[in-house]
C-alpha cells in the first residue's frame, strides 16, 4: 500500500511461527473430539488415535446416566445462571457507564478510579466469609447464590464507558433533555440503542465467563444441582475414569462456546481489545 | 439512531407555554432528577461489590482471628494473631506457599515472553489476520475444568501423547501427576495454553497504539527491527506490560481449578501435595474442613499480603528496567 506498510510485512517464517501456535492452540480440542467420540477401550491404543471415531451416541449416553454429576441439570442450571447475569452485567454496565461517559457529578472520576481499583481487588480470597454468608441466608446449593455474586462487573461499567463517550455525541443528549426526556428515559431510548454493538460484546464475553466458572460453583453446590462445570469437574473425580464419557461430557459442555467464539470472534476481539488500550 | 441524530438539533428551549404550577413541580422533579440519577445509576455496582466482593475480603481478616467453626459461627473465640503464629509453623503452609510462588514463575515467565513475542509477529502486515487471531484466543474461550480434563490425559502416564511424543527421543514414560517438577510443567502448560493467546492480544491492542511514524524513523536513521523492537516497542509498552503482569500476578497466585482437577477428588494437591496451591490448602481448611475456618482465613490473609508485595514488587520492576 505505502512505505509504512512495506516496512511491516511480515516474513515466511513469521507465518510458519504463527501456524505452528495455531496447531498448538487447536489440537487440544480437536484431541478432545477425537476421544469423546470413540469407544473407552481406544484410549489405551498406541499410537494414539488422530481421527474422531463414532462412538459419541453412546458415550453421551453414559454421561446422562452417571448419576454422581446430573449433567443435564448441570447444562440448564448453566443455562439460567449465565443468562441471567448477562442481562444483569449489561444492564448495569450499560447504565454506569452512561453516567459515568455523559453525566456530570461530584466524584465522577475518583468513583471512577475506585471501580478500576476493584479490578485488581482479588476477591476469591473472600471464598470462606462469603461462603459463610450464603450460609445464613440459607442459599447454599441454590442458583441465588452462584448469581448474586456476579451481577455487576467493574469490566463492564469501564467497557462501556468507553464506548458510550465516544459513540453518543453530547448534543444528541442534551436535544433528548430538551424534548423533556428524563435521564432514565435518555438511556433507555437514546443511549442503549446507541451502544448495542459494545453491549453485545460484553455479552458475549460475560456470558462465556460465567459458563466456564468452576471455583465458586463447586464451592457452594452440590451434585444434585451443578452447574455444567461441576459436573465436569465430578465427573473427573473417578478412580477409574471413564475417558470417553468424560471427555464427551466436555465436548458438549465446551463446544457450543467455540461455535460462538468462532460467529463472533471478530467483534469478541475487537472488545477485549478495546478494552486493554485504556486501561 | 441515525433517525434521532438528524432530528437532535431541534430549536433551542420552547416558550414556556404550560401553566406555572406544572412547570414548578415539572422543574423541581428535573432538578432531582439531574442531581441522582447519576447516582442511582452506578449505585448497584457499588452495592454487589460491596456486600459480595469487599465485605467478604475484608472479613476474612477478621475471621483469621479466630478460632472459627462454620458450623457454629456464634462460638467463635477471639484469639488474635494465634492462627498466622501457626501457620508460620505449619510445613504444609510453607509447601504451598513454595508451590504456589514456583508455579507462578513457572508459568508466568515464559507466557508473558511468549505472549510478546507472538503479539509482536501478529502486529505485521499480515494475511488471515482474523483467522490468526481467533485461532490464538480459542483457548481461552474452553472452560478451565475442560482445560485441567484434557490436559490431564494427555500427560497420562501410560497412554498420553505427550509421552508417547517422549519415547521418540527414547525418554521413559514420566509419571507426570507425582513429582513436583512434573506435575508443575503440566500445570503450567494449562495456564499457559489458556491464557498466552489473551495476553498475546492485549500486548497486540498496546502495540497497535505506538504511532508508526517512530518505526519509520528509527528505520531511516538504521535500526533493525530487533533493535526497534527494544528501543520502541517495549518502552512505549510500558503501560500495558505493567497491566498485563499485575493482572497475571492477582490470577495466578490464586491459581486453584487446575491443581484442583489435576489432583482429583483429594483436592489436596497431589499425594505429598507437590502442586498444593496456598488456594487449594485455603479451601480444604475452610470449606472442606468447617471447623477450621479461621485457619483457612488466615490463609487467606497470607495470600493477600503476598498478593500484594507481588504485584507492588512487579510494578517497580517493571518501571525501572523498561524506560
Amino acid at each position: 500500500m505505502n512505505a509504512s506498510s512495506r516496512l511491516w510485512r511480515a516474513s515466511p517464517l513469521t507465518y510458519i511461527a504463527l501456524i505452528i501456535g495455531v496447531l498448538l492452540s487447536v489440537y487440544p480440542l480437536y484431541y478432545m473430539v477425537i476421544i469423546a467420540t470413540r469407544s473407552l477401550d481406544s484410549i489405551n491404543d498406541v499410537p494414539p488415535h488422530f481421527t474422531p471415531g463414532g462412538a459419541f451416541g453412546d458415550n453421551f449416553d453414559r454421561v446422562l446416566a452417571a448419576e454422581n454429576a446430573n449433567f443435564y441439570t448441570g447444562l440448564i442450571n448453566s443455562v439460567i445462571v449465565s443468562s441471567v447475569v448477562t442481562l444483569s452485567v449489561v444492564f448495569f454496565g450499560t447504565l454506569a457507564g452512561f453516567a459515568f461517559a455523559k453525566l456530570r457529578f461530584r466524584g465522577r472520576n475518583a468513583l471512577m478510579l475506585t471501580i478500576l481499583v476493584t479490578m485488581m481487588v482479588p476477591t476469591q480470597l473472600g471464598l470462606i466469609p462469603l461462603y459463610d454468608m450464603m450460609f445464613r441466608f440459607n442459599l447454599q446449593g441454590t442458583l441465588l447464590a452462584v448469581i448474586l455474586p456476579f451481577l455487576v462487573s467493574a469490566f463492564g461499567v469501564f467497557l462501556m464507558r468507553q464506548y458510550t463517550s465516544q459513540a453518543v455525541s453530547d448534543e444528541l443528549i442534551e436535544a433528548a433533555r430538551v424534548d423533556g426526556c428524563s435521564t432514565f428515559r435518555i438511556y433507555w431510548s437514546v443511549v442503549l440503542p446507541a451502544v448495542r454493538p459494545a453491549a453485545a460484546v460484553l455479552a458475549l464475553l460475560t456470558f462465556m465467563e460465567q459458563w466456564n466458572s468452576v471455583l465458586w460453583p463447586y464451592a457452594i453446590l452440590n451434585a444434585e444441582n451443578p452447574t455444567v462445570q461441576v459436573s465436569l469437574t465430578l465427573l473427573s473425580f473417578a478412580y477409574y475414569i471413564d475417558y470417553s464419557m468424560v471427555f464427551a461430557a466436555t465436548a458438549v459442555a465446551t463446544l457450543p462456546l467455540v461455535l460462538v467464539f468462532i460467529v463472533f470472534g471478530r467483534q469478541i476481539i475487537g472488545g477485549i481489545m478495546e478494552g486493554a488500550v485504556k486501561a | 439512531m441515525s433517525l434521532s441524530a438528524t432530528r437532535a438539533p431541534s430549536p433551542p428551549a420552547p416558550p414556556p407555554q404550560l401553566p406555572p404550577r406544572r412547570l414548578r413541580s415539572k422543574d423541581r422533579f428535573s432538578r432531582f432528577d439531574l442531581r441522582v440519577s447519576p447516582y442511582v445509576f452506578i449505585a448497584p455496582f457499588f452495592v454487589v461489590f460491596g456486600v459480595f466482593g469487599l465485605y467478604p475480603m475484608l472479613r476474612t481478616f477478621w475471621m483469621s482471628l479466630h478460632k472459627w467453626n462454620l458450623t457454629v459461627p456464634e462460638r467463635a473465640t477471639f484469639i488474635g494473631l494465634d492462627n498466622y503464629a501457626k501457620l508460620l509453623d505449619d510445613k504444609w503452609f510453607w509447601n504451598a506457599t513454595f508451590n504456589t510462588l514456583g508455579l507462578f514463575l513457572v508459568a508466568t515467565i515464559p507466557q508473558m515472553l511468549l505472549a510478546l513475542f507472538i503479539a509482536n509477529m501478529l502486529n505485521r502486515g499480515l494475511r488471515w489476520r482474523t483467522f490468526f487471531r481467533m485461532s490464538i484466543l480459542v483457548p481461552n474461550v474452553t472452560s478451565v475444568a475442560a482445560v485441567g480434563i484434557v490436559f490431564a490425559t494427555l500427560f497420562q502416564r501410560d497412554f498420553g501423547v505427550i509421552n508417547w511424543i517422549l519415547h521418540f527421543f527414547d525418554i521413559e514414560a514420566i509419571d507426570w501427576r507425582n513429582r513436583r517438577w512434573a506435575s508443575w510443567t503440566v500445570l503450567a502448560t494449562m495456564v499457559d495454553w489458556r491464557w498466552t493467546g489473551y495476553n498475546a492480544l492485549i500486548f497486540l491492542a498496546g502495540m497497535q497504539a505506538i504511532p508508526k511514524d517512530l518505526y519509520e524513523s528509527a528505520a531511516i536513521d538504521g535500526a533493525n527491527r530487533t533493535r526497534q523492537f527494544w528501543t520502541i516497542t517495549m518502552p512505549m509498552l510500558r503501560p500495558t506490560l505493567i497491566f498485563v503482569v499485575i493482572v497475571s500476578t492477582i490470577g495466578g497466585l490464586q491459581l486453584f481449578t487446575e491443581p484442583l482437577i489435576f489432583g482429583g477428588e483429594t483436592s489436596g494437591g497431589g499425594i505429598l501435595h507437590p502442586y498444593q496451591t496456598l488456594a487449594l490448602y485455603m479451601f480444604e481448611n475452610g470449606l472442606v474442613q468447617y471447623s477450621r475456618a479461621g485457619y483457612g482465613a488466615a490463609i487467606g490473609g497470607m495470600l493477600f499480603v503476598m498478593i500484594m508485595i507481588f504485584s507492588l514488587l512487579n510494578f517497580l520492576l517493571i518501571r525501572r528496567s523498561v524506560r
